[in-house]
């Protein structure tokens, strides 16, 4: 244990925490002096409450998705490498680079047609992280919804389930995804050790690519489902009792009342849950990242696939280009899911 | 920058009332047992890595690799706590999780508080596509944002340094809590707030001291949410910080421990049960008011 580093960690925070405040007073200021004195707009009190947020997020997630952008047009890498900066610069090549680094829509054109990575192409590791999603997304929704369900009624004990049943959604998920990890070395990881005990010598998962991918599913869905049986479980009991009585009364027996009262009455909650999820899960990093070990290519999501182009292959550029991808894949995907989802909510409501 | 699914309170209609079970009226006991028995199963696998991790850990350290399932194994020690603790950075991580989660949950829980009382009390132009462009950044993986971001710290001089992550850290929940926050804050009367107004309050003073003490259950779990959030918190981390040893947190360290030539199998396990129980602890002392804000606030958007 060594804690001589302790006050030089204290001192840095509270620098921050400074920095930050300061910057927060100029913000404030300037717009008081804007707004108030000048202006005297109606709207100071709003905007300034708003301004610290807006400025963080600005400079946060609006820069650099913009400074992004730019650079999927130019050819930047760890050894051609200059900021472009925006917006001023935007589509222009480097002021302080003599190489014209614009390559217009090359990149794009690379990310469909070239290795991604070194042999994987942008189309296995989309299709690899299609599989990725709607599998995870499956065994969420199924193992959520069931567990959901069996928990939804009178039971001793029902609190120490739920309770234990929750823990892999408490956990920190590095600490759960480490512990994961070593249960999947091939020699005494305890899947192979249950598979030795009924004789079957099991695969090596750290190392083989069809097994590996199993095993990033298998814990995803072991991190996934806490959640989803959560949300569903909160829905189910804001279903009045009284519709599963009426059905009663009309004869339905229990798969019908399931289909006919529970299905259409959690759609509303299910709906954001799936979606979410299915965000989630397309975005996950950590799982992928942490089971594969960033070694296999054969396991890459786009996402970890992006941080590999990013921080191993060191190709800004194309990085930048292959992140807008996916990001236009998340959007389609979701505009076209709320849609759909909206049209049937309103036809069944 | 990971999207955790939110808490919020429960309404105490839904928490109050135990159902009678949507069909487990008048069950066997045949079908009861089936029931008992898959749940059990169920908690068995959720619970089995942590049994195994803390088995791991008890282990003495020349058996670290045994084959045997006993949960309390044989020769059971404390001695891997006592070198993880003593012998490693472990506890410098800790401190150092600790100081930045602390501070940026805080700044963003203050961010959050009064953009969300602009969002939920004033009329202002650009608000409703504001709140629209707050749910869309859930959307951008993190792993997006991590090229400019790194690249912008590079060349401001802020990688290996505290303050480019903790401004990162201090943002990246905001969208989220502003969300929530500005849920609660509709669900109370504005007439409160009118009312203390006509007794000579500001407006200011009318959200200081009216509105903040009534969304103190809101604000505690936009402030755990925030916490949370940045505790667990790895890949930008590792980005930013990850060349300066001194800086380390948690995460980097644990895999660390892993990732080397050797697994450190016995520091790996004891550390990670040290990190895990208090924050194991907080959530299920929290769940009381566990059902998600994440529907609540997209079925109300």
């Amino acid at each position: 244990m060594d804690l001589s580093t302790v006050p030089g960690a204290i001192l840095e925070v509270l620098v921050t925490l400074v920095i930050i405040g300061l910057g927060v007073a100029i913000v404030e200021g300037a717009l008081y002096l804007l707004l108030v004195r000048w202006l005297k707009s109606r709207l100071a009190v709003p905007l300034m409450l708003i301004a610290p947020a807006f400025v963080g997020l600005v400079a946060l997630i609006v820069y650099p998705l913009l400074w992004e952008l730019n650079v999927g047009f130019t050819n930047m890498s760890i050894t051609r490498f200059c900021d472009p900066g925006i917006p001023a610069g935007l589509f222009v090549h480097c002021k302080d680079n003599p190489n014209n680094m614009f390559v217009g829509m090359q990149n794009y054109v690379d990310v469909m047609t070239k290795p991604v990575l070194l042999q994987a192409g942008f189309f296995q590791v989309l299709w690899q992280t299609v599989i990725w999603t709607v599998v995870n997304v499956t065994f969420h929704v199924l193992g959520g919804l069931g567990l959901a369900l069996l928990l939804n009624r009178q039971l001793r004990g029902k609190g120490v389930y739920r309770a234990l049943i929750v823990l892999p959604w408490a956990m920190p998920q590095i600490v759960a995804l480490a512990v994961w990890r070593t249960e999947y070395q091939p020699e005494f990881g305890v899947f192979n050790q249950l598979l030795g005990l009924v004789g079957i010598s099991g695969p090596n998962w750290l190392a083989d690519p069809f097994w590996n991918f199993v095993a990033m599913i298998i814990t995803n869905v072991w991190l996934g489902i806490p959640f989803m049986m959560v949300i569903l479980l909160g829905g189910l009991q804001s279903i009045p009792l009284e519709l599963y009585e009426a059905a009663k009364i009309d004869g339905a027996n229990a798969w019908q009342s399931f289909r006919n009262v529970t299905l259409p009455l959690l759609r509303p909650v299910m709906t954001p849950a799936i979606i979410l999820g299915t965000v989630w899960t397309f975005n996950n990093f950590n799982v992928p990242f942490v089971i594969n070990g960033n070694e296999l290519e054969t396991s890459d999501t786009l996402v970890t696939g992006l941080f590999r182009a990013a921080f191993q292959y060191y190709r800004f550029g194309f990085a930048g280009a292959y992140a807008f991808v996916i990001f236009l894949l998340l959007l389609a995907f979701v505009i076209f899911y709320v849609r759909a989802s909206g049209a049937t909510r309103s036809v069944t409501e | 920058m990971t999207t955790q699914p939110a808490v919020t309170p429960l309404p105490v209609a839904a928490r109050t009332r135990e159902r009678a079970g949507g069909t487990g009226i008048g069950e066997g006991p045949l079908k009861r047992a089936l029931v008992h028995g898959t749940l059990f199963l169920a908690a068995l696998i959720a619970v089995f890595p942590i049994l195994r991790v803390i088995s791991v850990s008890l282990r003495p350290s020349n058996e670290l690799l045994e084959r045997e399932f006993n949960i309390i194994p044989p020769g059971a020690t404390f001695e891997n706590y006592v070198h993880v603790i003593t012998q490693t950075d472990f506890v410098q991580w800790l401190i150092n999780s600790l100081l930045i989660t602390v501070g940026t949950s805080i700044v963003g829980l203050i961010f959050a508080a009064t953009s969300a009382y602009a969002f939920s009390r004033y009329k202002f132009p650009g608000r409703g596509v504001g709140l629209t462009a707050l749910l869309a950044t859930q959307l951008i993986p993190a792993t997006m944002l991590l090229v400019p971001i790194f690249v912008i710290a590079v060349q401001l001089d802020l990688q290996g340094t505290y303050r480019g992550l903790m401004i990162a850290y201090s943002v990246t929940s905001v969208p989220f809590s502003i969300w929530i926050l500005k849920g609660y804050y509709d669900t109370v009367p504005i007439e409160l707030e009118e009312a203390a107004m006509v007794d000579g309050c500001s407006q200011l003073e009318a959200f200081w001291r009216i509105l903040i003490p009534l969304s103190t259950p809101a604000l505690a779990i936009v402030f755990l949410f925030n916490f949370l959030a940045a505790w667990n918190e790895y890949v930008l981390a590792r980005v930013m910080i990850a060349s300066n040893a001194d800086l380390w947190t948690w995460p980097i360290g644990i895999l660390r421990f892993q990732a080397q030539f050797q697994t450190q199998w016995g520091d790996m396990a004891a550390s990670s049960v040290l990190v895990s129980i208090p924050i194991v602890a907080l959530f299920l002392y929290s769940s009381r008011w566990l059902v998600n804000g994440v529907t609540l606030g997209g079925v109300k958007g």
